[in-house]
């Protein structure tokens, strides 16, 4: 509960922080401050130190995994405002505020990662949802990020609502909220009413909308292309994440029951999305947008998952959202100071900024999930969980999947060769030695979960 | 230990040359590094009181470990390797390179990927060393040769990933197999897999070994490849990382998958033959030195791989001594490519002719390299053909009398270079050319010795190939 009650409470503490000052940094250094206390208390919950009990009526049932979730996404949260965080407060003039929404987005964040009943969730995802919208217009004058608010703010609520007619249904169907009582088993599925399974796949849908999964994923690469480019980053990892984690929250307790029924869908989801996350981003220009789809290709990786439903699963889920998180916290917090970010803005990085270009190769390896680096665990992970599964289908759709890894690799590697083999000048603003130094650390982090893989899974035995 | 001290020497050399500062430094701290490995290798075979093997916990989670082992056909590729470096640093002395630090660094840690790749005894440490072969290549092809590099590299890089990942799937699904879920090398071997599952699973691993190899028809990265990057970095590419798929055939497909491998053995078989006598036809044509040896790699690897598939005893280990002499042939004969076009500024047979008036050295040295090419008697080459030759023979008369097409085709394509390029009158661009500078003559020299010792008396490697051809056949 710590993670819910105190990360809502210093969101409404930090409001306070621009009328007693003025400076930008000294806001976000408290905001700092705040996530690394935010972190330390998640902490003492997960280790039961100690936690602040409510009785919630068993609408949330807390677990180590939720716990080392929430863990994942305040910690990386904590590395993406260190290293951006100069360039969220340069946005506008509401330094404040843009942090203080992005606790509000880690509140919704950890009701998502233990939520026990459809209302929860539903609170969950428009708690998570809701500063985004207004994050992806922060940047105000310009005419992009308003369009992209818009389209967001309209596919999001239109989404919602899908959500909640597919609660009400099952609702209606079972006459509770509860999961365990809401998710029909074995033998009841054949029998269920048609009504139940049409809420089933409303919700289902709803949440492909969430985590950018074809065919609900149009509305991902103008959102993500338009809004300030540190906040395309947060949305496309930590909150990315958090989805996939209430998705599995949901359908993880009658797995085995269900399988049989969502494999198909998800078999035709899976490859849908891959298929239109790598081959649309082969022919981008811009490597914004060209990070956007390939948003979409890791959410279609990420699925693998969903699709397996086993501990190697879970366990892969958390290790997939660190490695993937890290890396595209890294590009995006060079791309974000960068003159321009086309493919041809990149020519030459290797020779202006040698340390730059560095940090942006290993994470762009390790999205495309080469060994060495985090991301290839990642992968690992995914590929295993599916085959464990013991199918034919199960091999089939691995063999799909990593031959489009092999497409996404052309991706990022594209931009590799522009950084190091290509001659250019290019132009980064507001290099300074600490930007580096952090930056480093984060290559270094991400080549030693790539190495010792144990040091972040050790923690995940729940 | 040996093994740890293989992968770690180049390892910790190639990162300190990324920090070393200072002209001609990091080229005297390459060629020290892997002299180093070198003779660490050569402690291994010599059978020194220093254990071969190590075995620690890497990923408990995953019941990965770092444990190697090395059999007489590691000993034989990573002293292959060991080998191969040094005279690359020496041979390439001369050369220039914008970046020095980084293009030594990139060299000594691909040298660690390959050392891994020789000793690892755990899938997925082979795995990582496989990959990790690939990626200092991959910008030391890109960063450094002519001008289509970038595009051509980046056509090697797919391809051969594309291959690694289907083979983690294999990997993944052996791992799930074993008892205990384990991806150690005998418990691997342990395995009772049912012919269906060693079909599938079979084409997975063999695949991402055929491309490295590369036969037919995976092949169509190859002479892009060779011709257009620097010619050092080519000498690792056809010298000792194409072993890589021999090797890996020959340690992780064939006692694993034994049933598959005689049932497939008749295609792959047909695919090696076809890739024999299409390349050693093209190479006839060829006008360009280096992809007349690119096609003529192409030839040997694919006799290669049909003899492992041959499963004799001969055939065996003709494949494994070939393997060592092929790396040396081919590191002679790109050393004389590079020579040549250092000189001349061309590699193209038309525009070269009369070398041998200039430069006699240099021609003396190649004719051996030359006739070890077309493996001729008292070479090193003639004893691994020979013995592949009678082992493909038992297996198959008409396969084998079809690849035997491709030794005289060797003899034609060879020997023509050799009459073009340093016989007959000097050509405008041969006009001037001296000879070749002392640290390529060195090399060459070393080479030689190497190349006719090994063909008077070949016993020492054959000998190292025992254990590993006793392990395979007795299974």
């Amino acid at each position: 509960m710590n993670a819910i009650i105190i990360s809502a409470l210093m969101g409404v503490l930090l409001m306070f922080t621009s009328i007693a000052t003025k400076n930008k940094q000294v806001i976000k250094n408290i905001a700092l401050v705040a996530l690394l206390f935010l972190l330390i208390c998640n902490i003492a919950d997960t280790y039961n130190w100690w936690s602040i009990k409510v009785d919630t009526k068993n609408m949330f049932v807390f677990t180590k995994f939720g716990y080392f979730f929430n863990s994942i996404a305040i910690a990386t949260t904590l590395i993406f405002v260190a290293l951006s965080g100069n360039d969220i407060i340069k946005i506008g003039n509401y330094a404040a505020e843009y942090l203080v929404l992005m606790f509000f987005v880690l509140c919704g964040i950890a009701i998502l990662s233990s939520f026990n009943n459809l209302l929860m969730m539903f609170l969950g995802i428009e708690i998570m949802s809701i500063p985004l919208y207004i994050l992806t217009g922060a940047d105000k004058k310009n005419l992009k990020s308003n369009e992209a608010a818009l389209k967001y703010f309209l596919m999001g609520s239109f989404s919602t609502g899908i959500l909640l007619m597919g609660i009400a249904l099952l609702y209606g169907t079972n006459g509770s909220f509860d999961i365990q009582q809401v998710m029909p088993s074995q033998e009841l599925i054949k029998h269920a009413p048609l009504l139940e399974v049409i809420g089933l796949v409303l919700i289902f849908s709803a949440m492909l909308f969430k985590i950018s999964a074809a065919p609900f994923h149009f509305w991902a690469p103008d959102v993500y292309d338009g809004s300030p480019s540190v906040f395309s980053s947060f949305m496309m990892t930590i909150v990315k994440a958090a989805g996939f984690i209430a998705l599995i929250n949901l359908f993880f307790y009658k797995a085995e029951s269900l399988a049989h029924l969502w494999r198909i869908l998800l078999f035709v989801v899976i490859i849908t999305t891959l298929v239109i996350g790598n081959i649309t981003a082969v022919f981008q220009q811009s490597v914004k947008r060209m990070m956007a789809y390939s948003s979409i290709a890791q959410a279609g990786f990420m699925l693998f998952a969903l699709y397996a439903t086993n501990d190697t699963a879970k366990e892969g889920i958390l290790f997939y959202a660190a490695a993937y998180s890290l890396a595209t916290i890294g590009i995006f917090a060079v791309l974000a100071r960068m003159d321009d970010y086309t493919l041809e803005g990149y020519n030459g990085l290797a020779k202006t900024q040698p340390m730059l270009a560095f940090v942006n190769a290993v994470c762009l390896l390790s999205l495309a999930g080469i060994p060495l680096t985090a991301g290839f665990f990642a992968k690992y992970y995914m590929l295993a969980a599916v085959i464990k599964t013991g199918s034919t289908v199960g091999i089939v759709l691995t063999i799909i999947g990593v031959l489009f890894a092999a497409v996404s690799a052309y991706y990022y590697f594209r931009v590799i060769q522009a950084m190091y083999f290509k001659e250019g000048n290019s132009k980064v603003d507001n290099v300074t030695p600490s930007f580096k130094y952090a930056l480093l650390v984060l290559a270094v982090l991400v080549i030693f979960f790539g190495i010792t893989p144990d040091t972040l899974i050790s923690w995940f035995y729940f | 230990m040996i093994s740890v001290l293989l992968i770690l020497i180049p390892l910790i050399a190639g990162i300190a040359s990324f920090l070393i500062k200072g002209n001609n430094l990091h080229k005297q701290w390459a060629v020290l590094a892997s002299l180093a490995a070198l003779v660490v290798s050569l402690l291994g075979i010599c059978g020194s009181s220093i254990s071969l093997n190590y075995d620690a916990n890497w990923i408990p989670t995953f019941g990965s470990r770092f444990s190697t082992k090395i059999d007489g056909m590691s000993q034989i590729l990573c002293l292959l390797t060991a080998i191969s470096y040094p005279l690359i640093f020496i041979s390439t002395y001369k050369n220039e390179y914008k970046n020095a630090r980084s293009f030594y660094g990139l060299m000594l840690l691909s040298q660690a990927g390959l050392m891994g790749v020789f000793v690892a005894s755990d899938a997925l440490l082979f795995y990582f060393f496989w990959e990790l072969t690939l990626i200092p290549l991959y910008f030391l092809c890109s960063k450094y040769g002519g001008d289509r590099r970038i595009a051509v590299t980046f056509k090697f890089f797919v391809y051969t990933f594309v291959g690694s990942l289907l083979m983690l799937i294999g990997i993944v699904y052996l791992y799930y197999k074993t008892p205990h879920h384990s991806f150690a090398l005998a418990d691997f071997y342990a395995l009772k897999l049912s012919i269906k599952e060693q079909g599938f699973i079979f084409w997975l691993f063999f695949i991402a070994f055929a491309i490295k190899m590369p036969i037919f028809p995976f092949h169509t990265w190859q002479p892009e490849a060779y011709e257009e990057t620097s010619t050092a970095v080519t000498m690792v590419l056809s010298a000792v990382l194409v072993k890589m798929g021999l090797f890996a055939v020959i340690r992780w497909v064939v006692p694993i998958f034994p049933d598959a491998v005689t049932h497939n053995a008749p295609i792959i078989i047909t695919l090696c033959v076809i890739s024999m006598l299409y390349a050693s036809l093209l190479a006839v044509k060829q006008d360009n030195f280096k992809r007349m040896i690119a096609y003529s790699s192409i030839v040997h690897m694919a006799l290669m791989c049909a003899s492992i598939f041959a499963m004799n005893n001969i055939a065996l280990k003709g494949v494994m001594i070939q393997m060592f002499n092929h790396g040396i042939n081919m590191l002679g004969l790109w050393i004389v490519a590079d020579a040549i076009e250092q000189k001349t500024g061309t590699i193209k047979f038309s525009e070269l002719g009369g070398l041998a008036q200039k430069a006699p050295a240099l021609a003396i040295l190649f004719f051996i390299m030359a006739l070890a090419n077309v493996a001729l008697p008292l070479t090193n080459a003639f004893v691994g053909e020979f013995l592949m030759f009678s082992g493909l023979f038992q297996y198959n008369v008409y396969a084998s009398s079809l690849a035997l097409l491709s030794i005289i085709l060797a003899a034609v394509y060879t020997l023509n270079m050799m009459q073009k390029v340093f016989y007959g009158n000097t050509l405008p661009a041969t006009e001037n050319t001296t000879e070749v500078k002392r640290n390529v003559q060195f090399s060459l020299a070393v080479l030689s010795i190497i190349i006719i010792v090994l063909g008077v008396y070949p016993s020492p490697l054959i000998n190292l190939t025992k254990d590993t051809v006793l392990f395979i056949i007795g299974k």
